[in-house]
């Protein structure tokens, strides 16, 4: 089936990744962050002090033990970061300069039966990859999936290219699709990007469903394709999980090995010269930044600048982040005839026509963090729609959440989105609402009330 | 030169900052705290940047985009002004063929002597309310009254009172805006409210045919307008001959370029037009309502005319484009219907919101003489049924949802 969506917008930044992979420097210390886990809470296992191999588990989830989280490299645990309340807000490990694993034997998953696959994804601690719709949180192993999707590419700025990404480890990415379809009753969906040629890994692929969609971001966004091709009702769940993660469950599988080794991409305006890199999960921002970067007052971002986290160069990379974005911040007020908001505006990108670059649709630009105004009430109508392919009215779903009214969210489909889906309406919104942050509270009380 | 402006800018910025304490909110002046936001942020786009969530932005926001609507309604108040001035002299002379190009400069400097205070006393007085308002309740002064401050003079008779103008836009931010929250949560358009205020609280000053000239002396001169001739028409003295006889004293060119009394932002089409291409071309304005208030009206103004010479009413016998054209209706389609807060949200919703605007409005001035401009209480009445309209859209999303559930 081919979806074309009309309704996105391409938000066109400098700094594509080159596809060129360099091998990441020896970062010495990783971090498993419990906060990219929404609403987990950790149950430690391990305290400062521990040595650990890559894929000892060092904390689970208390509400759900089953769910174990591991770390990515063996060490030693120097520290557990804690912010407001005592919430652990970072496990630290200081790597070995030769990587020890916990040893488990290869396994063929299409060989094993369903139990034991979901076993072994769970104990291995590769399990929170698979994050679950509705609520986008990691999925919960006692619902049953009615399917499985993957987008295989994302539309989201300076993403990085997953047919880049995957080329030559077809063989592994199958093996996590074998062990996948174990996982539901239902079909893996696999969401191919409609309007370039796809690599063997995607096009190989057998035991899926092959979606092709066409169109602007979200369009590379898994809950877009969801909402397109099988929509989720009340009391259905669908997993989702990122196709390098697919890639890494296989290598798992057929290796025996947890081996968090991945590439990610780092863009931006202020990358000096933006590529792949090849680094375990969780690594340090600085071990691979160091020296790479414009002078400046920057902004590191672990992932894409809709979604991602803000990260200094002391932080780490995010679990679920193929991505690390750098762009200038905005810190500096801009007097509004030069540069604010009355000024011509060659320099900014809006999806309005208010400004001249609406007649320039090639050219790329270099965005700050400056919000561009101020927050106000709720005014424009009609232009989240634009960006926004969903049969879903954003605004008055927005509002919904606002107000906490339950009953109107679930029935103007609260179900089918992630906060992710919302962030162009974020974007786009002209009295600068949080919006993502809106719809994640309106997720929360869903989750609190009817979970 | 470039570079004495940066460095003058700079000298602002650092003048600013050196205040910021005195008008911080626990600072000396801090009641003023958001009076001082106000105009900071009029001058310099805040340095705020992003804390959650998305870590760029579009570069629009609701000051551009108020400051547009504004910019579109500029050739709406030159004309206005020169309109004025003309037909002060007009009235002055009792030369009612007076040639639109004689004394041109002394009209416009008329114009602007009539005109401007008024939009002066809309812009002080209501941006006054605000700032009370915002002071008091301790919220930041919101770009809406941008719009409504130019709005409210233009649709305003010259000859209504300065007292009035600023009575009015105190009724209107007042009841109208700030007692439902302030600019985003008001239900009935700000300045039709003000202007709703003195329709029923003044009529005389109102309507008629003595207040859409400036300085009227020439006695028994009737500077009627097109919908005051009309309603004469369905009344037992009436001021023309028929349907043909006011065709003959108004033209469709002289509604279409202005050439008529009027409010002093309504007259001219031809203006109001040039504003609703800057919307439509920037997307400020709803392409949408416009022209499904346009066609509604249109549609209102056939079906009477195919009824009218059958009930021998010679109101309904006026072509229905001349509806487009006279009184308020361009005005009220672009620049008041439009408003995004008080119209219909969804995009379907708009469609039935204009088109039923445009057909109330028609049937109000045709069927109800009382009440010659129809165009006004059409689009107030729209504004109160914009969240039923809403309503019933988003409930068949609803039930398509619904229905999605039972059959899975």
């Amino acid at each position: 089936m081919t979806v074309k969506l009309k309704k996105g917008l391409d938000i066109r930044l400098i700094g594509e990744a080159e596809k060129v992979t360099a091998n990441a420097p020896h970062s010495d210390y990783y971090a498993v962050k419990p906060a990219d886990f929404h609403g987990m809470t950790p149950k430690m296992l391990v305290k400062a002090g521990d040595k650990v191999k890559a894929g000892t588990v060092i904390f689970f989830d208390k509400y759900n033990e089953q769910i174990k989280y591991a770390s990515p490299v063996s060490g030693e645990v120097t520290e557990i970061v804690r912010g407001e309340k005592r919430r652990i807000l970072e496990v630290r490990i200081k790597a070995d300069e030769q990587i020890v694993f916990e040893s488990a034997s290869p396994a063929d998953p299409s060989s094993m039966s369903a139990e034991e696959v979901k076993q072994r994804i769970l104990d291995s601690g590769l399990w929170p990859m698979l994050k679950q719709r509705p609520l986008d949180v990691v999925a919960n192993p006692n619902n049953k999936p009615k399917a499985i999707y993957i987008s295989a590419f994302d539309s989201a700025p300076l993403a990085p290219d997953y047919d880049y990404v995957l080329h030559g480890q077809g063989a592994h990415f199958q093996k996590g699709l074998d062990a996948l379809t174990k996982l539901t009753e239902g079909k893996v969906y696999l969401g191919l990007n409609g309007s370039v040629r796809h690599d063997d890994a995607f096009t190989n692929a057998t035991g899926v469903v092959t979606n092709q969609f066409v169109g602007k971001h979200p369009v590379g966004n898994v809950g877009t394709q969801i909402h397109h091709t099988n929509p989720i009702n009340k009391n259905e769940f669908v997993w989702v999980i990122n196709p390098q993660d697919v890639m890494i469950i296989g290598r798992y599988f057929a290796e025996g090995k947890f081996d968090l080794t991945k590439l990610i991409a780092l863009t931006g305006s202020e990358v000096k010269s933006p590529k792949y890199y090849r680094v375990i999960n969780g690594a340090s921002i600085k071990s691979f930044v160091a020296g790479l970067l414009n002078e400046g007052n920057n902004r590191i971002i672990s992932g894409n600048v809709l979604t991602g986290t803000k990260v200094d160069e002391n932080g780490f990379i995010g679990f679920y982040d193929n991505h690390i974005s750098v762009i200038p911040e905005g810190n500096e007020m801009k007097f509004f005839l030069t540069k604010g908001w009355l000024s011509l505006g060659f320099d900014k990108f809006s999806n309005s026509r208010l400004f001249p670059t609406y007649l320039t649709p090639g050219k790329k630009f270099r965005l700050d963090t400056n919000t561009n105004g101020e927050e106000r009430g709720f005014v424009v109508t009609g232009e989240l729609e634009k960006v926004f392919p969903f049969d879903i009215y954003p605004m008055q779903l927005i509002k919904a959440a606002m107000t906490e009214d339950i009953d109107l969210m679930e029935n103007l489909g609260i179900y089918e989105v992630a906060p992710e889906d919302f962030a162009l309406c974020e974007y786009v919104c002209t009295s600068k609402i949080e919006i993502q942050d809106e719809i994640r509270k309106g997720l929360d009380l869903i989750q609190k009330e009817c979970f | 030169m470039l570079n004495l402006k940066d460095k003058n800018v700079k000298f602002l910025e650092k003048k600013i900052k050196g205040l910021e304490p005195v008008f911080a909110k626990d600072g000396k002046l801090g009641k003023l705290h958001y009076v001082y936001d106000s105009l900071v942020t009029f001058m310099f786009t805040p340095a705020e940047t992003t804390k959650k969530g998305t870590h760029i932005r579009d570069g629009v926001d609701l000051k551009r985009t108020m400051f547009t609507v504004v910019l579109a309604l500029i050739p709406a108040l030159l004309f206005g002004m020169y309109n004025t001035g003309h037909w002060h002299m007009v009235a002055e002379s009792g030369n009612m063929s007076l040639p639109y190009w004689e004394d041109f400069g002394a009209k416009i400097i008329y114009g602007l002597i009539q005109v401007l205070p008024m939009v002066v006393v809309s812009y002080g007085v209501g941006l006054g309310v605000e700032f009370i308002f915002c002071t008091i309740k301790g919220h930041p002064i919101n770009e809406g009254f941008l719009v409504s401050g130019m709005l409210i003079p233009l649709i305003m008779p010259v000859e209504v009172p300065l007292w009035m103008v600023a009575t009015a836009t105190i009724f209107a931010v007042v009841i109208g805006k700030e007692v439902f929250g302030g600019t985003g949560m008001n239900i009935l358009n700000v300045a039709l409210t003000a202007r709703a205020f003195l329709f029923f609280a003044y009529p005389t000053s109102m309507s008629g045919d003595k207040v859409w000239m400036g300085g009227q002396e020439a006695d028994g001169f009737s500077g009627a307008t097109f919908l005051g001739d009309a309603a004469s028409l369905i009344s037992d003295s009436p001021t023309v001959d028929g349907a043909a006889g006011i065709m003959e004293k108004f033209t469709a060119a002289d509604a279409f370029f202005g050439m008529v009394p009027g409010s002093i932002g309504e007259t001219s089409v031809l203006a109001c037009l040039i504003g609703a291409a800057l919307l439509i071309i920037t997307g400020v304005g709803s392409l949408r309502i416009m022209l499904s208030f346009t066609l509604g009206g249109l549609a209102m103004g056939y079906i009477f005319n195919l009824i009218g010479p059958g009930l021998g009413n010679e109101y309904m016998q006026i072509p229905s484009y001349m509806h487009l054209l006279v009184g308020g209706f361009a005005f009220g389609a672009i620049f008041m219907a439009t408003d995004p807060v008080t119209a219909a949200q969804t995009a379907s919703g708009k469609i039935w919101y204009g088109v039923f605007g445009g057909i109330l409005a028609v049937m109000i001035r045709v069927l109800n003489p009382a009440y010659p401009e129809g165009v006004m209480l059409a689009i107030l009445f729209m504004n109160v049924m914009a969240p039923l309209i809403d309503h019933y859209v988003i409930q068949i999303n609803i039930s398509r949802r619904l229905k999605r559930l039972k059959t899975a």
